[in-house]
């Protein structure tokens, strides 16, 4: 295997990461139940918390961010897809 | 290649990749298996939306049915686990067969990969351990998968209250929610017998090196994978 310097990575700070996921953990479950926060802003705020923790698991847990784009695209294509299906169904409920 | 290559870049596993996705053939075969597991649970998700939203009888409300701060504890325990088998891929990677070794000047002791890999599945473990007794104090209180029991604690409280506990629609709360959550536990069981399999297979007998840890990267995967996932249920059918 050849690695060029264009390419190469060095292992993130993966106690750094634990720490963000555990205040934000935290910074959940008290915007749940403990600040007066308007229900829909408070729906948007929790799911944008979430799928930044999942991002964070996903690119350096997971090390997607240091994978190549063919690997990625193998876990990123059915996201897409899983969207449509949702949004389907949630059309099809409205209509 | 040469260790400095090695040294230089640190997430690349030292063996030969297959051509295509440029990554040897168990760990694509990972991620092509997380790629269904994702529509897996999109589909269990998505029917728990459509549902949830299709409904006109309100929800139980948040906390009022489910113990939150126990799955909470739950949630770092599996943040735990996540973190510590990335510290288990790390050691692996440098060489670090030991269990717990003393460094020079350092108070505590640098973990190996079987001190790392054996953290996790206590974690992991004590996740499913959490989960069953949620069950059993849940079903308990009168939440089952068909609903609220006649004559429990949660059903009087319904009658009381209905708004706050659902009571119209208590069987498809009770029955999205133990599909969703079991089918999640099953993952995390599968992820704990495989890493003790692992463990005394490959990780005691010290088979894993610097220079072939296949088998550690493709589990750690699938256990990112079942905490990425737990991230997104906790806040969908706990805190929503």
């Amino acid at each position: 295997m050849t690695t060029s310097p264009a390419t190469t990575h060095v292992r993130p700070n993966y106690l750094r990461i634990w720490l963000y996921l555990f205040l934000m953990t935290i910074a959940e479950v008290a915007l749940a139940f403990e600040l007066p926060v308007a229900q829909n802003i408070k729906l948007v705020l929790l799911l944008i918390l979430a799928v930044w923790k999942a991002m964070l698991v996903a690119l350096f847990f997971m090390h997607l961010k240091f994978e190549r784009w063919r690997l990625r695209l193998i876990f990123i294509v059915p996201l897409p897809l899983a969207a449509i299906l949702v949004i389907t169904v949630i059309m099809e409920h409205v209509r | 290649m040469t260790h400095a290559t090695h040294t230089l870049d640190q997430m690349r596993p030292p063996y030969p990749a297959e051509p295509g996705a440029g990554v040897y053939s168990s760990k694509l075969g990972m991620w092509v298996f997380l790629a269904s597991d994702v529509m897996f649970f999109t589909a269990l998700i998505g029917s728990y939306v459509i549902l949830r939203f299709g409904v006109s009888s309100p929800w139980a409300q948040p906390g009022a049915v489910l113990n939150v701060p126990l799955t909470g504890l739950n949630t770092f325990l599996l943040i735990c686990s996540s973190v510590s088998m990335v510290k288990a891929y790390a050691a692996i990677a440098d060489g670090k067969k030991y269990f717990l070794r003393k460094v020079a000047g350092k108070t505590l002791q640098d973990g190996g990969l079987k001190f790392w890999l054996l953290v996790t599945i206590i974690c992991g473990a004590a996740f499913v351990g959490v989960q069953v007794y949620e069950y059993i104090k849940l079903v308990g209180h009168g939440i089952t998968p068909a609903g609220y029991r006649e004559g429990s604690e949660l059903a009087e409280r319904a009658l009381a209250d209905p708004v706050k506990y659902g009571a119209n629609i208590a069987g498809l709360y009770g029955s999205t929610f133990f599909t969703m959550t079991g089918f999640h536990g099953f993952h995390v069981t599968c992820g704990v017998i495989s890493m003790l399999y692992l463990y005394f297979t490959k990780v005691l007998p010290e088979k894993y090196s610097a220079q072939d840890y296949r088998g550690i990267e493709v589990i750690g995967l699938y256990w990112h994978f079942v905490d990425l996932v737990w991230i997104i249920l906790f806040t969908i059918v706990y805190l929503i």
